[in-house]
């Protein structure tokens, strides 16, 4: 399931953004060696498999004044963890929401969901609206708020030549919040 | 936050065109000019406000990824914290309240790179390591609705 070379250089010109310029294309293509129309060829066939989930202005949320986040974990039934996942997924403040291994007898949740907020209570407004809308009302939960941010880049998603010589190959990280 | 920042912030987080003028697309929506975009995103982008305007992209397209979890004595948090953020490989890593007080995101080109990074991590630490693979997404990244005051 790899991207080719081609989409790889392209992935990498433009992981850190579009310059912001009149004819963005244009200016990646020169880059990487395409036209500014094969440029746009590309990106859109990156949309239509999937491989760029959206493509738009990526705020940042903690600069804008959601300065709470939490990730909500559950513990499901595994018979009702896609049901409930999909449900979830598709509530408008949460932005991340994943299926993972319980470790038994330490953690016992499968589903994460990372909660965003303009403060504490907010994202606790935001939990139990939740668990409300959903029905997880019998469902095993933690709250783990964040504390300190020790290291957070969400723009790197392929190496810069210099080391991807040195540990081979592209990488994409679990996108957006952790 | 006048008008214009806000609706640039919360209206073009998804389907920006793959037009060859993208921010003068905007600017027609906006009834502004080019430079008017232009010179706002630029401005939010030197102010931290937006991260890029660019591609989110589906994680695990390729390579292997892994959140981790660590439950670390308080009194080492910072310098595990440090040790950890230094690799390269990791991509957030966060103080979370919870008895694993640690979290992170790890990424390699290969599962065996990854479990090889994990094992350095404990062996630099002592400290055992929880490993969490995204087994299903089901969120739809659509963007997120800001709310003004």
């Amino acid at each position: 399931m790899g991207l080719t070379a081609r989409d790889q250089q392209l992935v990498a010109a433009i992981q850190c953004g579009l310059p912001l310029v009149s004819h963005p294309y244009a200016e990646i293509g020169a880059r990487i060696g395409l036209s500014e129309s094969e440029t746009i060829e590309r990106i859109q066939a990156l949309l239509t498999d999937g491989t760029i989930k959206r493509l738009g202005v990526v705020v940042r949320h903690h600069e804008l004044g959601y300065r709470a986040n939490a990730m909500a974990v559950w513990d499901i039934p595994d018979d009702q963890v896609d049901k409930l996942g999909r449900r979830i997924g598709a509530v408008d403040f949460v932005t991340l929401c994943y299926r993972r291994p319980r470790h038994l007898p330490d953690w016992p949740y499968n589903l994460f969901s990372m909660i965003h907020g303009q403060s504490r209570d907010a994202v606790l407004r935001n939990i139990e609206h939740l668990i409300e809308q959903c029905g997880l009302g019998d469902i095993p939960h933690e709250v783990l708020f964040s504390r300190r941010r020790f290291k957070q880049c969400g723009a790197h998603y392929i190496d810069s030549p210099p080391r991807q010589a040195a540990t081979g190959g592209a990488r994409i990280p679990v996108g957006g919040q952790p | 936050m006048n008008t214009l920042e806000k609706r640039l912030l919360n209206d073009f987080q998804r389907d920006l065109s793959p037009s060859p003028t993208p921010f003068a697309d905007m600017a027609e929506e906006l009834g502004v000019t080019e430079e008017d975009v232009i010179g706002v995103l630029r401005t939010l982008t030197e102010r931290g406000v937006v991260s890029r305007v660019g591609p989110v992209f589906r994680p695990q397209r390729c390579g292997a990824s892994c959140l981790v979890a660590m439950t670390v004595p308080e009194t080492r948090l910072e310098a595990v914290a440090e040790l950890v953020s230094a690799f390269p490989e990791v991509n957030h890593n966060y103080e979370r309240e919870h008895r694993f007080n640690l979290w992170f995101v790890i990424t390699a080109d290969t599962e065996d790179h990854l479990q090889a990074l994990l094992q350095h991590i404990e062996w630099q630490t002592g400290l055992a390591t929880l490993s969490l693979p995204m087994q299903a997404e089901y969120h739809i990244d659509l963007g997120f609705p800001l709310q003004w005051d």
